[in-house]
């Protein structure tokens, strides 16, 4: 059964010969428990391709289905619901929000969804864990590192485990140590719980951990390879 | 819908203190306007209850009961009959604190030097307790004791323009009800100073009985004069009144005194006018205050929203935000306020500030603030309900983001 379902998928930003075709004919299918990475160089359509399938950014035309539901299709408010119940986000910066500490930030979206307090103390501690930030439940973001800061995210995208997380570049701003730290996180989390994560990415490392590549270039793929 | 109160909530009130300086300037721009709205209205108020009991509750009272045709020629032939058992039942309405009835007519006052015109009143002492300025500005004598006194008490004024004085004798001229005229002389037993030289010049007193005595009028009077517990609210005392004396003309202390009933007037709706005009200063910086801090946000507001925040709880968000600063500027102006009524709240006396010409309306220096619930609820609800509508453009920006535009903006 297929997570995610892209058909005919187009953006084009700005109009006549300023038209910018950032995605040209997409049709893809992710599967449940996929890991798959989209690399490309910038302006190839990554990130735009992520956009669009996790309901931040509307395509110009074509199809996009998450659990048999056309986001598409979907308003503003449904677009909210679709992301807050099925979708994890991680961005490459400026991913937790400033005034929360890294638990409140991994409960914010638990807290959205109306979990009770006792479930969501208990899922927030075992993630915190999970994600090797024991200890560190009462910082504010800009008392962590960037690699801890990195790892809260994927704490909070994983946290209600959704059917799918979306990661924009999540090494971007990380050493390469740190950056292979993550990743093992990832990929545990991906054997464990199942999750599927489509990451976009021009690095290499994030790359070698992926179970299947995707290449991009000038919005269209150009190569997908099972790894 | 499910709320998720406690996390709005928790980042609304730490992102108030995440500009510490622009929080702490929005909310001084605040307590200041809230503490003007609540001051200067306490001041305001004091000033019109002043005058209101200069003017109104020291003679006039709040509600006159006179003969049809009688304000327009108080003369003898416009007197009524003494109130009879229906209207005296409702005298005893537990909303009126006392009532005197009164001989009011236009006469002549000679000294061996001088003639003046005035106003002859006639009054019982022990029913103008409450009613009349005379027992307390006495200041040389005493007032009259009984309504069958036979002496006279006159205006300080008035005896230096008669070159007359305590103890000396007056003439008093005036017309019985057959248009004859009536004659008396009567010793100065008291002399009476106010801060109104009209009512030193333009009234003399004389003992009720004696009057009517004089002037051959049985029992009748010229007016009935009561004071309430309330000056503002009298349109169903009123009524009561009319009904009871339903062949009489009863009227309220603004009908009577129509000057200081427009000014009372005036000043509600200057405070009102205060109230929005300080508001509205205000939501310039409040507005600008969110704005900014809105716009500092985008991001974050994109953050919330790819995490799933519905845009109508954003709109909420920053609508709890505006709520605290509101709240908090409230408290801080309200405190102020009582801070600085406190210590006038037993008189300020304002003779040294060019107040001079103050008694001409009726005013007196000391000035008593007054602090009505009523304003102070106003005041914080205008504060509150159109911060908040104010603040619904802010919100309304921040919640019709579009969640990629916003996390990509620099």
């Amino acid at each position: 059964m297929s997570t995610v379902t892209c058909r005919q998928l187009c953006k084009t930003f700005g109009e006549g010969e300023l038209a910018v075709h950032a995605l040209s004919d997409i049709n893809i299918d992710f599967d449940l428990g996929s890991f798959a990475c989209l690399s490309g160089p910038s302006g190839s359509g990554k990130t735009t391709l992520l956009n669009m399938i996790g309901g931040l950014d509307t395509p110009s035309s074509g199809e996009i289905t998450i659990a048999d539901q056309r986001v598409d299709l979907m308003n503003k408010a449904e677009l909210a619901n679709m992301r807050l119940k099925h979708i994890g986000f991680v961005f490459q910066a400026y991913n937790l929000i400033p005034v929360l500490s890294a638990k409140e930030n991994v409960e914010f979206v638990m807290q959205l969804q109306g979990v009770s307090t006792s479930e969501r103390d208990q899922r927030t501690m075992k993630i915190l864990e999970e994600v090797g930030l024991k200890g560190l439940e009462d910082r504010r973001p800009a008392e962590m590192s960037g690699g801890q800061q990195q790892r809260v995210a994927v704490a909070r995208a994983i946290v209600s485990s959704p059917a799918l997380v979306l990661a924009d570049e999540p090494t971007a701003n990380l050493d390469s140590v740190t950056a292979d730290n993550l990743m093992e996180l990832l990929r545990e989390l991906n054997e464990i719980h199942g999750t599927t994560f489509i990451i976009s990415t021009h690095d290499k490392l994030v790359m070698s951990y992926a179970k299947r590549l995707i290449k991009m270039h000038d919005g269209k793929i150009i190569k997908d390879i099972p790894q | 819908m499910n709320i998720p109160l406690t996390i709005l909530t928790t980042i609304a009130w730490r992102n108030v203190w995440r500009n510490h300086r622009r929080t702490l300037v929005m909310l001084a721009a605040i307590a200041v306007g809230v503490w003007s709205m609540v001051w200067l209205t306490a001041i305001m108020r004091g000033m019109v209850d002043q005058m209101i009991k200069d003017s109104i509750e020291n003679f006039t009272g709040h509600i006159q009961i006179h003969a049809y045709g009688y304000r327009d020629d108080p003369a003898i032939e416009n007197s009524m009959p003494a109130p009879g058992d229906e209207l005296k039942s409702t005298l005893s309405d537990p909303r009126i604190k006392s009532w005197s009835t009164r001989i009011k007519v236009p006469g002549v006052v000679t000294s061996e030097r001088e003639s003046l015109g005035v106003t002859i009143v006639g009054i019982d002492p022990q029913e103008e307790r409450g009613l009349l300025f005379l027992e307390e500005d006495i200041s040389e004598g005493h007032n009259l004791k009984s309504a069958g006194d036979k002496g006279i008490v006159i205006g300080k004024k008035l005896a230096e323009r008669l070159e007359t004085k305590l103890g000396r004798r007056v003439v008093l001229m005036s017309q019985d009800p057959e248009n004859n005229i009536v004659d008396r002389g009567f010793r100065v037993i008291g002399i009476f100073d106010t801060e109104m030289e009209a009512t030193e010049t333009g009234f003399v007193f004389v003992g009720r009985n004696y009057a009517q005595n004089i002037l051959k009028m049985g029992d009748q009077v010229s007016e009935l004069a009561l004071i309430t517990d309330n000056y503002r609210n009298l349109g169903s005392l009123v009524t009561s009144v009319q009904a009871a004396a339903s062949s009489m003309e009863v009227l309220p202390w603004d009908e009577l005194d129509p000057y200081t009933g427009t000014m009372l007037g005036v000043i509600d709706g200057f405070v009102l006018v205060w109230i929005v005009v300080v508001f509205v200063a205000m939501s310039f910086g409040l507005i600008n205050t969110l704005l900014m801090a809105v716009f500092e946000r985008t991001r974050e507001i994109g953050l919330i929203q790819a995490l799933g925040m519905k845009p109508n709880l954003i709109l909420l968000q920053v609508l709890i935000e505006s709520f605290f600063l509101l709240t908090i500027g409230l408290l801080l102006g309200n405190l102020l306020a009582w801070l600085t009524i406190l210590p006038i709240a037993d008189g300020w006396d304002i003779s040294g500030l060019g107040t001079e010409g103050l008694e001409y309306a009726g005013m007196s220096s000391i000035l008593y603030p007054v602090i009505l619930t009523s304003d102070v609820v106003t005041s914080n609800v205008v504060v509150i309900v159109l911060g908040l509508i104010a603040s619904l453009y802010p919100a309304w920006r921040a919640a019709r983001y579009v969640p990629v535009e916003a996390i990509t903006r620099m």
